[in-house]
């Protein structure tokens, strides 16, 4: 049945974003799950929670792999199953998703999904090399081409095929800085302005600083039940009523076109007949802009504009608070910060916020339906959720 | 003539570039070729293929300049990659070398060359092969 339920949000957390100096991910994980429980009193984690799904990207950070068992500890939830899911930038997209086959399936009633990422303590070249590792080894790694470069390589392609500017892609990072500043949990809470971003330094041309997400460390989780006893945890619970996930080549390379993902479009394609909405009933959404064009594509790929047009729709503030869609409330990838594992979780996050009344100066009034899009790597995952005011 | 490499994988496609040799699969059963080689088609799941050299030259359909990069090339910073199109049709991503950052467009014809590889094993010194304009 088209817009019925999957699961239902009643609790989420929220580490702070940023530098977390002296801090391991595992200690991270657990001021978010704090922050869950103490929003949802009615729940007893300890009796009521009985699995968790996390995303982790990269044990190369801490030296320290097994992140399931790890989390489960540090949030007090032992002797769950525990389970890390791994999709690069998507990785808790994915635990939201697995999240949800575990409540769909009928074998469990609450679960949580969450997702950590402890980077700012590497240099940027060994986190470069290490979010290089979400693209192909062989093909791509091995010529030295980065992570920034193969967005890089999708703006290059986007400006040829369709004009976008690097000026458009500066109202991107305009827009979520001014979002970020208005989030006290952003890595980032200051404006910044046109000239700077068009000044910035170059990453991988036409990409520069300001086009580019933060390095960041931080934690996100939700507590989901069966939405048939959400009520019993919360007056105020959201439901998940689409999901989509999708795959594609892992090496970009290999794919037709370069100035959109196609796992993006299938996982949203799926989502929306899933939960019976159009683009156009989407109040908020929070997208994967680990790079500015990033958001640019995945306007076009969400129908939120035409293929081609997203630049446009970001140059006219048609995304801003106050547009037409408000985008990336919460500062986004760019200024909230970009803990790769905690990414996915952490949207669904500001969609609960957003849902609930709970966006302070960025609530977006009488928000109904929230969506959000996690894309892993250069696209070769991408997981699409689509949420409703309970 | 070289020795024909026998599997079709990955590492055979490096040992053909390290003579100098441009090598994909072809699916015997869909026809579809395949860069690098697959021990088993993507399109029709079959496991017969045959060797076949693929052209040198190609279009490039987009490119970057890399400012920053993983510790293994950053003394090469800033340097250019982008994906080119073979003749054929297929697809290859690699550097883009002897031509000015300015000169690049989408469009340009390229011709693929091969390195001259260090005997040690390390990466990024495996063999590899760059773009140059025709």
């Amino acid at each position: 049945m088209k817009g019925k339920p999957l699961a239902s949000i009643v609790s989420a957390g929220l580490s702070k974003f940023g530098k977390l100096e002296g801090l391991y991910a595992r200690e991270i994980f657990a001021q978010a799950a704090k922050e869950a429980y103490e929003r949802c009193p009615n729940l007893d984690p300890k009796k009521d929670i009985k699995a968790l799904f996390i995303g982790h990207m990269g044990e190369s950070y801490e030296h320290q792999g097994h992140t399931g068992a790890t989390a489960a500890d540090w949030a007090g939830l032992l002797h769950i199953p525990a389970t890390r899911t791994e999709a690069a930038c998507s990785s808790s997209g994915v635990a939201l998703r697995t999240a949800i086959y575990a409540i769909a399936s009928g074998l469990c009633d609450v679960v949580m999904a969450g997702g950590v990422e402890k980077m700012t303590h590497r240099s940027t070249p060994e986190v470069t090399e290490f979010l290089a590792m979400a693209s192909d080894f062989p093909f791509e790694q091995w010529h030295g081409i980065t992570f920034p470069g193969l967005f890089a390589l999708m703006a290059t392609a986007h400006m040829h095929k369709y004009g976008t500017t690097e000026t458009q892609l500066a109202h991107i990072a305009v827009k979520n800085h001014y979002n970020g500043s208005l989030n006290p949990k952003a890595h980032m809470q200051k404006e910044i302005t046109l000239e700077q971003a068009l000044s910035s330094r170059a990453i991988a041309w036409p990409l520069k600083l300001y086009d580019c997400s933060l390095i960041t460390d931080g934690a996100s989780c939700l507590i989901l039940t069966r939405p048939e006893i959400a009520k019993k945890y919360t007056d105020t619970p959201v439901h998940i009523i689409g999901s989509g996930q999708a795959s594609d080549t892992i090496g970009m390379y290999e794919r037709e076109d370069f100035t959109s993902l196609r796992a993006a479009k299938l996982a949203a394609k799926q989502a929306y007949e899933m939960a019976g909405v159009k683009p156009e009933d989407i109040d908020v959404a929070e997208v994967h802009d680990c790079f500015t064009i990033a958001e640019i594509i995945a306007y076009e790929d969400l129908g939120f504009c035409k293929s081609g047009e997203g630049g446009r729709l970001a140059e006219n503030g048609e995304t801003t608070l106050k547009g037409r869609i408000p985008v990336n409330t919460s500062g986004g990838l760019k200024a909230k910060g970009h803990p790769v594992g905690a990414t996915g979780t952490a949207q669904a996050y500001e969609i609960y916020l957003q849902l609930t009344e709970q966006a302070d100066k960025r609530q977006v009034n009488g928000a109904e339906i929230g969506l959000t899009h996690n894309v892993g790597g250069s696209g070769a995952t991408a997981t699409v959720h689509i949420y409703r005011r309970g | 003539m070289a020795e024909q490499p026998q599997a079709f994988n990955i590492e055979q496609f490096y040992k053909s570039i390290k003579q100098k040799r441009l090598m994909g699969g072809k699916c015997l059963k869909c026809g579809k070729i395949h860069l690098p080689p697959r021990p088993l088609c993507d399109n029709c799941l079959s496991t017969e293929f045959e060797w076949i050299e693929l052209p040198k030259t190609g279009e490039l359909l987009t490119y970057t300049i890399i400012h920053v990069a993983p510790i293994q090339f950053q003394n090469m910073v800033p340097y250019a990659v982008g994906i080119i199109q073979l003749e054929n049709g297929v697809k290859v991503p690699g550097m883009i070398k002897d031509v000015p950052f300015n000169k690049i467009k989408i469009g340009m014809p390229l011709k693929i060359e091969f390195e001259e590889t260090s005997q040690t094993q390390k990466w990024p010194q495996w063999p590899r092969y760059y773009f140059k304009p025709v």
